[in-house]
């Protein structure tokens, strides 16, 4: 008997829980609320689904707990049940199935006018290189690496070095403008995730994996590492801030191409060698 | 992953046709009585099945090592490892060995003794002649430059050849055991079913040294590509 | 089929499987140690599992300690950390939950339950324990070597898993590891070659496929899935070892590892994750399949009504079965493989919940106008139900690949797999430990420790696993050390994971109750008789309890399928499989 109250009772606190409770995500900042909706109709799908389960068993258990002379009735199968319900569930799965594939879709489409700008991860910081005057990032890959050229910029390609290098683990954002994450890491896995913009993916090395996203309001957001990459992964922070068009356009003068770059470090090395 | 897919799909046909056969559909709260077993009679022993369930195995781990070859060639093409003509050798050798073992089955199922020492024999050596044609192969493929730290092509090459020589060599031991069991004894017959698990062994083993030698030579990436072709 | 009358069909049929005894052992090695006896080696199988689950948990205790109160113990280092979390995760999956429900339950119920003498291949068998003790000792090892336990996550990505950013992955807790797994692969595949030959050539006269429980079903598939799953897991492993030890790149590109550029080259991290994902999705169903087959039985006998829709229930494990190989990417959604496979996985991994839907209709429906004994095993089969379905309606957002990018890598998932994976399946070891335990010792587990253990554990695991839910859809990611404090939290996470570990204590405590209690009852346990629970299938129909080497006297005859509960005009509220009782009077025999 006392399993009929514990279980009503679990129906009860999980929906109590779901709608009284302070969690829940984080306001949306991009264009991702397709994923919202689509989560939040996943949400009344499984919940009315938990909820009559696990109270038609309470009813079960209570109407049919054994008690002296009661007997159970011999019932082997009932095929059109059994068919019914399967029906009603792929209908279920299938309400829940379609609007997510569209919205992968659109996850999976980018939009020509995005801008490009390329995330790239390693144990355990961010840095960010976005396309120069020429409006193309130049090739990069993990063999260019070395003092000059923290990001593997390929010194041969042209298109490169007007690349704009951004160190220190912060971004902007011009808000309201499409924008492509080409994501790259040059030693483990990584995962570039901020909660308020929705998308995610893993950093490869070896490899470049892509997301995009439009960020629809103004605000400094935390970059976290979704991916486990080591001892220091949760400490590997960084900030997204979205700004208007102006403030933008301002902070991109402030940052150094890649020849710039190179020249700066090439020029501080005899600096630091002397000091040791 | 294509080819391991593929190799489950073969691997569901077998269980699909034998599930056919356990009345499924039968409703057995209906059904009192002694139903006699379907779908296997006195003849297939547990060993045959138990060799056969493992050649299932094994050849789900060659699929699998398959799969992961070709999604690296599928990157890098040109690291593809040229074979030397010896491997060509060394299949014929496997080959013979897998037919020896099969007469070896003839002979002592019809308890003839005369030829069936002679090809146990023959069966063995040219066994061991596969695998160490196999080691040559991997000296020559070192010493033309394709090291086992090289290229992840190159490294396959050594961990596929490698893994199915291992399980060749599993193979002759078992076949010793059978043989060195039954040798003392003059009975032919008595050696029939052990030398049957062997013959079946060796048969899946070369079946599965086929299909990977047609992998190793960038066949299974060409297939694909034409696959590809084909649809789009 | 049906047909009487005729006398030739009054004659049984012959037997199709030799009726041999398997060779007694004489020496005290060879019956307690050395034992070639299923039941022996089940108990050996288990007896391990749980000592190594054991440690597992205490692992897990340590973990929420540093979750619920960050800061407060200073030996959990971040290091420390992931190496409980890499060692709790692969213990609990393969070493646990595996080798329990397969070498425990299937060694110990198969040849009983199909009424053979014991398993066919019975020194296999035996070894089969033992290279599984061996790769226990060698992960136990790990923690003994410097640097300690691999802290790779239970996944061992490449390229972290054998770098020096990871605890153990430049020393050799990474080797152990992978060296251990192989062993497991290959101990498993003695065994579990065993399991599926006796099912499909040693049952009895009489026992088709049909009359199968549902036990013998779920663990003979997931039987076979296991063999042709391993396989993959054991290729991952030995390229990680040649990568880590020989110098190959199968999973390597080219790296710099803190500003220093290292030898690899031309390999493919991704082409790791499908290995290891074709081999872990069906993994979750070697696990669950087991159990899904344990609790109908379960349910059934202690419903006295027979399980509902039996055909469907076996064709849904058999496509179960199948669909979970084509699956597997679905862990892999936001990995950066082609977005274009979303399409194919999303489908298929929902599709795979309408056979498991029909499932729990199936067991919910079977307790529909049943005769319900609130007994211990029960309670766990309820509590499974419950734990199953919030797991697998979960496993709903994950599955759909765009509601799963937001929740992927966050504690969600962390939420989900216990519940689906973790504690549906433990409950059901546990209400089957309850169940067959008189079969085993002869002894009733004590009923008042054992209320205590079921409200505690179901009560509590629920109440660690629901909240997690939520604080993943916060936003906080797993594999997290420590959260502290982001902006982007709605509301503080502190207090509700202090309230998570609390329950977790509390539950991992519990535990302790039911090894004494398993302990107790082997003396001071109420004796059980023979068939306590009034079951229908073979095994509690035995000559002797526990029974003894080879099992039977004569092999039995089937007669029935198992589930012949409460049967208008029988005269129990049973009928064993091998009573020949006839609603008519009349023997008939197909």
């Amino acid at each position: 008997m006392l399993i009929v109250v514990a279980l009503v009772l679990i129906v009860l606190g999980s929906i109590a829980f779901h709608l009284l409770s302070p969690w829940w995500w984080t306001p949306i900042a991009s264009n991702w609320d397709y994923i919202d909706n689509t989560l939040v109709i996943t949400f009344w799908i499984t919940g009315a689904v938990f909820a009559a389960i696990v109270l038609f068993m309470a009813y079960c258990v209570l109407k049919f707990r054994h008690r002296p002379g009661h007997k159970a009735e011999f019932d082997p199968e009932n095929k059109r049940l059994e068919w019914w319900l399967t029906g009603v569930t792929a209908a279920g799965v299938a309400a829940m199935l379609v609007p997510g594939l569209f919205v992968w879709k659109q996850f999976v489409t980018v939009p020509e006018e995005a801008t490009e700008l390329e995330v790239f991860g390693q144990q355990w910081s961010w840095a960010y290189r976005l396309p120069g005057a020429d409006g193309v990032l130049g090739t990069a890959d993990a063999e260019w690496v070395n003092g000059e050229n923290p990001l593997g910029v390929n010194p041969h390609d042209r298109f490169g070095k007007d690349d704009l290098i951004i160190e220190g683990g912060e971004v902007y954002l011009p808000v309201d403008q499409p924008v492509k994450l080409l994501l790259r890491s040059i030693d483990v896995l990584h995962n570039f995730y901020v909660p308020e913009f929705r998308a995610k993916m893993d950093m490869v090395p070896g490899m470049v994996t892509y997301i995009w996203f439009t960020p629809t309001r103004t605000g400094d957001f935390e970059v976290l590492c979704a991916e486990y990459c080591g001892t220091a992964h949760p400490f590997m922070r960084g900030y997204v801030t979205v700004v208007e068009a102006e403030e933008y356009h301002e902070w991109l003068q402030e940052q150094l191409t890649f020849e710039e770059y190179a020249s700066n470090a090439r020029a501080a090395q005899p600096v630091q060698l002397a000091e040791n | 992953m294509t080819v391991i897919l593929a190799f489950l799909a073969l691997v569901a046909l077998v269980a699909g046709l034998w599930l056919s056969q356990q009345r499924l559909a039968s409703k057995p709260w209906l059904e009192t009585g002694i139903a006699p077993l379907a779908g296997h009679g006195p003849g297939r022993a547990p060993g045959f099945i138990f060799i056969a369930v493992f050649l299932a195995v094994v050849g789900g781990l060659f699929a699998m090592l398959g799969s992961a070859f070709v999604m690296q060639i599928e990157e890098t093409p040109w690291e593809l490892v040229p074979l030397p003509g010896r491997v060509w050798l060394n299949t014929g050798l496997l080959l013979l060995a897998s037919l020896f073992l099969q007469f070896v089955v003839i002979s002592a199922r019809a308890g003839t003794a005369r030829w069936l020492n002679a090809s146990l024999i023959a069966a063995s050596i040219a066994t061991l002649a596969f695998l160490a044609g196999q080691a040559q192969v991997w000296m020559e493929l070192t010493a033309g430059g394709y090291r086992l730290d090289g290229t992840p092509a190159a490294s396959f090459f050594y961990l596929i050849t490698g893994l199915h020589g291992l399980h060749v060599l599993g193979g002759i031991i078992a076949l010793a055991a059978v043989a060195l069991r039954h040798a003392g004894a003059g009975d032919v017959k008595a050696l029939l079913p052990g030398v049957r698990l062997c013959a079946l062994y060796w048969h899946g083993l070369l079946a599965f040294w086929l299909m990977l030698f047609a992998l190793l030579q960038g066949w299974g990436n060409a297939f694909l590509a034409l696959c590809r072709a084909a649809v789009g | 089929m049906v047909d009487r009358g005729s006398d030739d069909q009054m004659q049984l049929p012959p037997r199709e499987v030799a009726d041999v005894m398997p060779p007694h052992a004489h020496s005290w090695i060879g019956k307690y140690v050395f034992s070639q006896d299923a039941k022996y080696i089940a108990i050996q199988y288990s007896g391990t599992a749980v000592a190594i689950g054991l440690v597992a948990l205490v692992m897990s205790w340590l973990m929420r300690l540093q979750l619920g109160f960050p800061g407060t113990f200073d030996f959990i280092t971040a290091e420390a950390y992931y190496q409980f979390v890499t060692m709790h995760g692969m213990i609990m999956v393969i070493y646990l939950l595996t080798a329990i429900f397969l070498g425990g339950f299937g060694n110990y119920l198969i040849p009983l339950m199909v009424g053979a003498r014991d398993m066919v291949f019975p020194f296999v068998n035996m070894l089969s324990y033992w290279v599984y003790l061996l790769a226990v000792l060698v992960l136990v090892a790990s923690f003994f070597v410097p640097g300690g336990p691999t802290g790779a996550g239970w996944t061992l990505y490449p390229p972290q898993a054998v770098l020096s950013g990871t605890p153990g992955g430049a020393q050799s807790g990474i080797i152990l590891m992978l060296v251990s797994l192989i062993l497991f692969i290959i101990g498993f595949t003695m065994g579990g070659l065993n399991y599926a030959v006796t099912v499909l050539q040693a049952r009895t006269r009489g026992m088709t496929m049909m009359r199968l429980p549902l036990t013998v079903w779920g663990i003979f598939t997931a039987t076979v899935m296991a063999l042709l799953a391993f396989p993959a897991l054991f290729v991952a492993c030995v390229m990680m070892l040649f990568d880590r030890l020989l110098g190959t790149s199968f999973f390597m590109p080219t790296l710099v590892e803190l500003g220093e550029k290292l030898s690899y080259g031309g390999g493919s991290p991704i082409a790791f994750q499908h290995l290891f994902w074709f081999f872990g999705h069906p993994e979750v169903y070697i696990v669950a399949l087991p159990a899904f087959g344990i609790v109908s039985d379960l349910i059934a006998v202690h419903a006295r009504k027979n399980i509902f829709g039996y055909r469907m229930m076996v064709w849904a494990i058999v496509i179960i079965g199948a669909l979970s190989f084509i699956v597997w990417a679905h862990h892999m959604y936001v990995s950066g493989m082609h977005p274009w496979f979303g399409f194919f996985f999303a489908t298929t991994t929902l599709i795979i919940a309408i056979p498991t839907a029909i499932k729990v209709y199936n067991w919910v429906l079977t307790l529909w106008k049943g005769d319900i004994h609130l007994t211990i095993p029960m309670l766990f089969a309820l509590g499974f139900i419950v734990t199953f379905v919030n797991g697998g309606l979960t496993g709903l957002f994950l599955g759909n690949v765009v509601v799963d990018v937001p929740l992927s890598d966050t504690m969600f998932v962390v939420a989900h797999f216990h519940m689906v994976m973790g504690v549906a399946p433990i409950m059901v070891i546990f209400g089957a430990i309850y169940h067959w335990y008189p079969k085993i010792t002869g002894r009733m587990l004590n009923e008042a420790m054992g209320q205590i253990h079921f409200w505690v554990t179901f009560i509590g695991a629920y109440a660690v696993f629901f909240p997690m839910h939520y604080v993943g859809l916060v936003g906080v990611p797993r594999r997290y050390f420590e959260i502290g404090e982001p902006e982007f939290l709605t509301a503080p996470v502190d207090g509700l994971n202090a309230f998570i570990s609390s329950a977790a204590l509390i539950v991992g405590a519990v535990q302790v109750l039911f090894l004494f209690n398993i302990f107790w009852s082997l003396r001071r346990g109420r004796e059980a008789g023979g068939n306590p629970w009034r079951a229908a299938s073979l095994e509690w129909q035995t000559p002797e309890t526990p029974p003894r080497h080879g099992n039977w006297d004569e092999l039995p005859d089937v007669y029935r399928w198992a589930y012949d509960y409460s049967v208008p005009g029988a005269p129990e509220d049973y009928l064993a499989q091998n009573d020949p009782w006839f609603s008519d009077g009349e023997d008939r025999r197909l």
